[in-house]
């Protein structure tokens, strides 16, 4: 995916009319940002309510029987206990408990649908298909998905889809939102409360438009989605996660239910096991680095010794907290919230603190 | 603006009493994005011509800013440390970096004059 020129998604247009400064994201060219601004951006998220282009994430139906227990066998997810019209954030792991990909399981009756990464999509469907059969497995072209995100987001796209305000945290419904139908999600990639709107590519500019027309929206790019998230304590695949982190390495264990941990039956349900019981040897951790200089993925944590224990996985500076803020993974005895790290920046070593997650408390609508 | 020189990283350079101050362009503003903070020399420093006298961060990512002429640190912007958004809003004025007193002033004449730099920008666009 990553050779040749990039993909357009169906939105292409409107972020040249709008503006949008496109650059290249995992195989597609995206906005990174609008004339406003990131920070602009970034607030106006928390604030109101920003439209995101989310098109480059795979859109996959899952058909047959039983899919539950058919991707079970894929991720330490419980699917079996997710009813339809739910979703659930779950992984597909490695026989390592190592993570190829962070995913949205959505239960969807028949077929299910799952929401993928654009970096990883072309190996996710590759492990799907070899799993659970190529006819059970199909990728969705020419959809859009759009992302409203925001604490108003649910009074405006309440005014297209009557009756989206009640939906709760992680719930799926269709919708016919000005003649088409529309899939929508509310689960909240930016820590905000938020919509996913999947629809046919050809409708998605129309769409775009309309809810852009709304007082509250404003158009956002990744460079506002990766600061939104980074607060959030949110992953970002391939950076934060990938093959050689595993679940309980991430802090992902929440997503393996008790069933799951019993049973296993997953890749990589062993060391799962294992490192929830003895514990793993390295950990997610939020950073707080001391002054204004944001640090960025890539530096070295190290030790009051100087001795390297870890390295930062994202990094940068939080509008909303207004300073900088990092997440990177660190040996064990140095993931307990307010130990002292020191951070390698530019040569020099800049104090830290190894911090809770998230950094901005998460306003998700739990209601219902 | 016919006193600034102009280097192809976009660095300004603005010399007046022997003294040269010296920031990052608009263009170079624009393409960096909301500015969230800028790592200053200690006064004294000699800084070569070349070698990064200063680092700016946007909220994407960290560019080096680099001295058009060797010189020392005479003077730094300490302003951009409360409020670095000053770059944005006023990179040839309010939003300078430093001032170096200049070893060589030869080396100015190497650099672009405003309508040399200005026909640089374009042919980026």
């Amino acid at each position: 995916m990553t050779a040749g020129s990039p993909l357009r998604t169906p939105l292409h247009a409107f972020h040249l009319r709008h503006g949008g400064k496109m650059v290249a994201f995992a195989g597609y060219e995206l906005p990174v940002q609008y004339a406003g601004g990131i920070l602009a951006e970034h607030r106006h998220t928390r604030n109101a309510a920003s439209l995101f282009d989310a098109s480059h994430l795979g859109q996959v139906f899952v058909h047959g029987e039983n899919q539950a227990e058919a991707l079970e066998r894929l991720v330490p997810g419980d699917l079996l206990a997710l009813p339809e019209g739910r979703m659930r954030y779950t992984l597909f792991t490695n026989a390592g408990a190592g993570i190829l990909d962070d995913l949205m399981v959505i239960n969807t009756g028949n077929p299910w649908s799952l929401v993928i990464n654009a970096g990883p999509k072309a190996a996710d469907l590759r492990h799907l298909r070899a799993h659970l059969g190529e006819d059970k497995v199909e990728y969705l072209e020419d959809r859009a998905l759009l992302a409203l995100q925001g604490p108003a987001a649910s009074a405006v796209l309440s005014r297209f889809a009557r009756g989206c305000e009640g939906m709760p945290y992680l719930s799926a419904r269709t919708f016919s939102i000005a003649g088409t139908e529309a899939f929508v999600t509310r689960s909240g990639y930016t820590g905000e409360d938020g919509y996913e709107i999947a629809v046919p590519g050809a409708a998605a500019d129309a769409l775009a438009e309309k809810l852009l027309e709304q007082p509250e929206v404003a158009p956002a790019g990744l460079g506002a989605r990766d600061s939104l998230r980074l607060e959030a304590g949110l992953c970002l695949y391939g950076h934060d996660l990938d093959a050689t982190t595993t679940v309980v390495e991430a802090g992902l264990a929440w997503t393996v239910s008790k069933r799951r941990r019993a049973e296993g039956g997953y890749p990589g349900a062993e060391t799962v096991r294992r490192e929830l019981a003895e514990g793993p040897r390295r950990k997610r951790v939020g950073l707080r680095p001391a002054g204004r200089s944001p640090v960025r993925e890539g530096a070295a944590i190290v030790s009051g010794a100087g001795e390297k224990i870890g390295q930062v996985t994202s990094g940068g500076f939080g509008p909303t907290v207004e300073g900088p803020v990092a997440m990177g993974y660190v040996e064990a005895s140095f993931a307990t919230p307010g130990t002292a790290v020191g951070l390698e920046l530019r040569g020099r070593t800049v104090e830290a603190a190894v911090t809770r997650l998230p950094f901005v408390p998460t306003r998700y609508h739990k209601g219902e | 603006m016919s006193g600034f020189r102009y280097t192809k990283d976009h660095e300004w350079v603005f010399l007046e009493d022997g003294i040269a101050t010296l920031g990052i362009t608009a263009y170079a503003q624009g393409q960096l994005g909301d500015i969230v903070f800028v790592e200053l020399p200690e006064i004294g420093k000699t800084v070569s011509r070349g070698e990064a006298a200063a680092v700016v961060e946007s909220v994407k990512a960290a560019s080096e800013v680099y001295a058009p002429v060797t010189g020392e640190v005479v003077e730094v912007n300490a302003a951009l440390q409360a409020d670095p958004a000053i770059v944005n809003a006023d990179p040839t004025g309010k939003g300078w970096f430093l001032k170096l007193r200049p070893q060589d002033l030869a080396e100015l004449n190497s650099l672009m004059d405003e309508p040399s730099y200005q026909a640089y920008v374009k042919e980026l666009a």
